[in-house]
């Protein structure tokens, strides 16, 4: 249909507009300006999206735009999908950007503006890519467009470069990754459209040289561990809109990179590319809920928890291409539609939960949930909201990740008697992965919530904290209403996936009144759920009202066992509230602490001083990346010595290099 | 429809009376004389006449646990399949609906205990997740291993299954899952050896630390909501590993009634033997427990690797 190229060239022409008002507008109500026609590009682009998945189709081939290679573009109901995440995330995060631009809290200056609507620009772009050179080229202006906005508060924290630093480096390895896969892959099907890829007869060693690659680089994207470290430093330094768009959307395309070259242009493979993706994903999202749990900040711990949420994307990926090799397609399309839908839930989510937490950034200026707590009075629709999402975040009913976690786990049980030896032992330990990260994740937002944002103020910062203004407040409503819609009515949006999956496998197994599997093999209704507790709850009200003799409430001093009164000093914090479950898993998060204790001088026996320093370090940097970076270090220094500043010796270099090429092109030849 | 009405009246009137047919027969075996078993019943009514108190400093957290806990024990109610298989609720909510419905519950008490800013309402939501997430994975493991002979994981399809077929009640598959969820029942009902419900030595504590603040009639409808859960959870074992006397559809009103005496006859027992064990037992150290729920995970995983092999 011409409807979706319409709605989408407009969501295209939208952020090009927004970026020009960024640069060529006045700086007097800038954010403002770009802020409301961002938020049009993505309410155009989640339509575009949305008609896609309806089954209409976009091609187009622009071969003056790029010299040599071209521009190749079609959407189809899987890019649809994304697109359409894409959009709804742009929508809220840019309504929530114009308040947080307010007051020189959020970035307002020209570059970061017109950053915005390009990087949007080009999440639009990377699904709907449809040959290799498009598809590394808008890979790319996205790295590029992400990293200058992460950068965008490097004046005021030290911090902000380093994170930088290490996300440059992860996404350029990634792109080397992707690029040589898909080059390999492009030369021996001897045409670099996608069409022409899927069309292609390779070895299947070459096969699956291109899937590893291309899997690494996509992974990297993803905040797949062990190509995560990126993930936990750049997304809590991003100016917080942007954590969001990052954090919600832009991840989501590493998963989609992974559905697109594994299931779509190489047809499936053999049955360990997606063991290995399905033990890649069962990995991170335990590992990513355990730093989570542990994380005193709450940036922080959002961020490992978009890792988590990745994992679980890519377990619900690798079962579906595990289940369509092994030709049960039912299953498989129970399985991607659990990972589609949790890909789309994840992003409703994870849009509040970024949202809020900079809005409690920007009040208190500390993302310490250590400092934090007592927001509930100070800060009511922030609060409202961040319970919103943490909800969802939790997968716990009525909330929307139950529901795509339901269907994941279903699709892991079915598989029983299928899927052979490697089934029956891999679905079961699968299974309890996604088991103990579900159960990690509650104690994860019991602490966020309950920590940061109940009880009393643990810092005077969080005491004098002020609600956002109305545009952000309006950001974080809007990403909640989206929670609320995905949680009461999967109803209306999982027949919306049937087309997306039945783009890369061959059935989809989900029926579309409520949610009810193939065989009757489980249903639920997540409508009447909510509807049954809402019931339940009235009732208990009712019958309260009923029995209570005396109606007034009276209000007395907390009792506390007759302690007290209890400073907020004595309040349990996040790190003492996680301190059970690190000990729990002390062997795998290895924390670190520190007590320095300082005598007086007369006495070794009197202390004057007592300093104790806990932190849980990322086991996986500190013995994969820091040993790797001591080596890259020392080559470095080692080097140095090669360059003595002799013109003579640089020139006798190039001499060596060029006639060394010239012999071997000559042996070769 | 009537046997859905008559499961959550009998839940709701009750359970007291088994937590109190539990403390007798704990009293009786430590040779005391014990309160009677109307005693819960006597307790909530004394509860319900005081004046409801407000904590100062809390919030409307901690005024919603009190709604919220026993609300998903009453939909919980509705759903299990109690009395009847034929629940027109039984499309509703499956075996993992029902778990993560009584997690809910759970976690709004722990975020009431801390939103009372208190020590010991940290400490007790603090320990309460713990143990919470490390149930999970038992809990979903067992509900695998009971779906595949099954075919399914609606609860009113297992249990017709398991009535159908009562030898693969005794195959290794259902015995190891017995296990594995009789743990996970007590540590989710805070019984000894994960919790002890008559403890009120600070330090050890778990569901009490979070309750302390609470008085009157909130305290009242936490009460019966927790003894609401445990004789759900102990009609659940029951339903799925000793699944006679169930109404099935097409049920006339005495068949009703006979299924409500034998199914509150069964948790009698069950409640009766778990209160007689416990005697015998000491409550675990905190940090022990994991332990204690490792092992319940391993059954549980061996409970599914065994319904494959055996099917």
């Amino acid at each position: 249909m011409i409807l979706v190229g319409v709605w989408y060239v407009a969501a295209l022409s939208a952020c090009a507009l927004a970026a020009l008002a960024a640069v060529l507008g006045p700086a007097r109500g800038r954010p403002a300006l770009v802020g409301t026609i961002t938020v049009g590009a993505g309410a155009l682009a989640a339509v575009a999206g949305v008609a896609a998945m309806g089954g209409g189709g976009w091609q187009a081939w622009l071969p003056e735009v790029l010299p040599l290679a071209g521009v190749r573009l079609a959407i189809d109901p899987l890019s649809g999908v994304f697109i359409a995440v894409t959009g709804a995330v742009t929508s809220c995060a840019a309504l929530y950007g114009v308040g947080y631009a307010k007051d020189g809290h959020g970035p307002a200056g020209r570059v970061t503006q017109a950053a915005v609507p390009l990087f949007v620009a080009s999440m639009l772009l990377v699904p709907a890519a449809a040959s290799v050179s498009t598809l590394l080229l808008t890979w790319e202006l996205m790295a590029i467009t992400s990293l200058l906005l992460v950068l965008a508060e490097h004046r005021r924290r030290a911090a902000v470069g380093e994170a930088a630093l290490w996300y440059a480096v992860m996404t350029h390895l990634g792109l080397v990754a992707i690029l040589s896969g898909l080059f390999a892959f492009a030369a021996s099907a001897g045409g670099e459209s996608f069409a022409q890829l899927r069309a292609a007869e390779l070895s299947p060693a070459m096969r699956s040289a291109v899937f590893v690659a291309t899997f690494v680089g996509f992974a990297s994207k993803a905040g797949i561990v062990p190509l995560h470290v990126w993930l936990p430093r750049a997304h809590p330094e991003a100016p917080s809109h942007v954590s969001a768009l990052m954090s919600a959307a832009m991840v989501n395309l590493g998963c989609y990179g992974i559905l697109r070259v594994g299931l779509d242009l190489l047809g499936g493979g053999p049955a360990w590319w997606w063991l290995l993706v399905l033990a890649a994903g069962a990995v991170s999202a335990l590992y990513g809920i355990l730093h989570a749990v542990v994380a005193a900040d709450l940036k922080r711990l959002l961020a490992y928890s978009t890792t988590e949420n990745m994992g679980l994307v890519l377990i619900g990926l690798g079962a579906a291409g595990f289940f369509a090799t092994a030709g049960f397609d039912a299953l498989a399309g129970v399985a991607l539609t659990a990972a589609l839908l949790h890909v789309v839930n994840h992003a409703a989510f994870k849009t509040v939960l970024f949202l809020a937490a900079g809005s409690v950034l920007r009040a208190t200026g500390t993302r310490d949930l250590d400092a934090l707590g007592g927001l509930r009075t100070r800060m009511p629709y922030t609060t409202g909201l961040f319970a919103v999402g943490a909800l969802c975040a939790s997968a716990l009913p009525p909330g929307n990740a139950f529901i795509s976690e339901w269907l994941l786990l279903q699709s892991l049980i079915q598989s029983g008697s299928v899927s052979g030896l490697a089934g029956v032992v891999l679905m079961p330990l699968a299974v309890a992965v996604i088991a103990l990260s579900a159960g990690l994740a509650v104690a994860t937002f019991v602490k966020a919530f309950g920590v940061g944002f109940l009880a009393r103020p643990r810092s005077p910062a969080a005491g004098a904290a002020r609600e956002s203004p109305p545009a952000m407040v309006g950001g974080m409503a809007l990403a909640a209403g989206c929670c609320l819609a995905l949680a009461l009515a999967p109803v209306l949006i999982v027949p919306a996936l049937t087309r997306p999956v039945l783009a890369v496998v061959a059935g989809t197994g989900v029926s579309a009144r409520d949610l009810i599997l193939a065989g009757g093999a489980g249903a639920i209704s997540p409508t009447l759920i909510a509807a049954a507790l809402v019931l339940a709850v009235g009732a208990v009200l009712a019958l309260t009202r009923a029995v209570m003799v005396r109606r007034s409430r009276r209000v007395a001093r907390l009792w506390d066992c007759g302690a007290g009164p209890m400073s907020a000093r004595m309040e349990y914090t996040a790190t003492s509230f996680a301190e059970p479950l690190q000990r729990v898993f002390d062997d795998v998060l290895a924390p670190e602490n520190d007590v320095d204790v300082t005598p007086a001088r007369e006495s070794a026996y009197l202390v004057r001083r007592v300093a104790f320093h806990a932190r849980v370090p990322d086991r996986i940097e500190r013995r994969l990346y820091d040993p790797l970076l001591a080596v890259a270090d020392d080559v470095g220094i080692r080097a140095r010595r090669l360059a003595n500043g002799s013109v003579h010796r640089y020139l006798a270099f190039g001499f060596c290099v060029l006639t060394g090429a010239l012999v071997v092109l000559a042996v070769i030849e | 429809m009537a046997g859905v009405v008559l499961q959550v009246v009998l839940v709701g009137l009750g359970s007291p009376l088994l937590v109190g047919v539990m403390r007798q027969v704990r009293a009786r075996l430590e040779g005391r004389a014990g309160a009677g078993i109307w005693q819960p019943w006597r307790d909530l009514r004394k509860l319900m006449r005081r004046q409801p108190i407000t904590p100062a400093g809390t919030g409307w957290m901690f005024r919603a646990a009190p709604l919220l806990l026993p609300g998903t024990a009453l939909v919980v109610a509705s759903v299990v399949p109690l009395v009847t298989t034929a629940s027109p609720l039984d499309g509703v909510a499956d075996l993992f609906a029902v778990t993560a419905l009584l997690t809910l519950g759970s976690v709004a008490l722990a975020l009431a205990g801390l939103d009372t800013g208190t020590a010991f309402g940290g400490m007790g939501a603090s320990r309460e997740v713990t143990v919470l997430a490390l149930v999970e994975p038992t809990i979903l493991l067992s509900v695998f291993a009971l779906s595949v002979p099954a075919g399914s994981t609606n609860l009113g399809d297992i249990v017709t299954a398991a009535a159908e077929h009562p030898l693969s009640l005794i195959s290794p598959v259902s015995l190891l899952a017995a296990v594995a969820l009789v743990i996970v029942s007590i540590a989710e009902t805070g019984r000894i050896p994960v919790d002890n419900p008559a403890t009120h030595l600070e330090l050890t504590m778990i569901h009490e630390a979070m309750t302390l603040e609470y008085a009157g009639l909130d305290l009242a409808l936490i009460e019966w909501a927790s003894a609401m859960r445990l004789s759900l959870l102990l009609g659940l074992l029951a339903g799925l590993f000793a699944p006679w006397g169930i109404a099935t559809a097409g049920a006339g009103p005495l068949a009703l009634l006979v299924a409500a005496v034998v199914i509150a006859l069964k948790v009698t027992v069950l409640g009766g033997l778990l209160a007689a064990s416990e005697v015998f037992m000491a409550k675990l150290r905190l940090f022990r427990i994991p332990e204690l729920l490792a092992g319940s995970f391993l059954m549980a995983l061996l409970a599914v690797a065994a319904s494959y092999f055996l099917a």
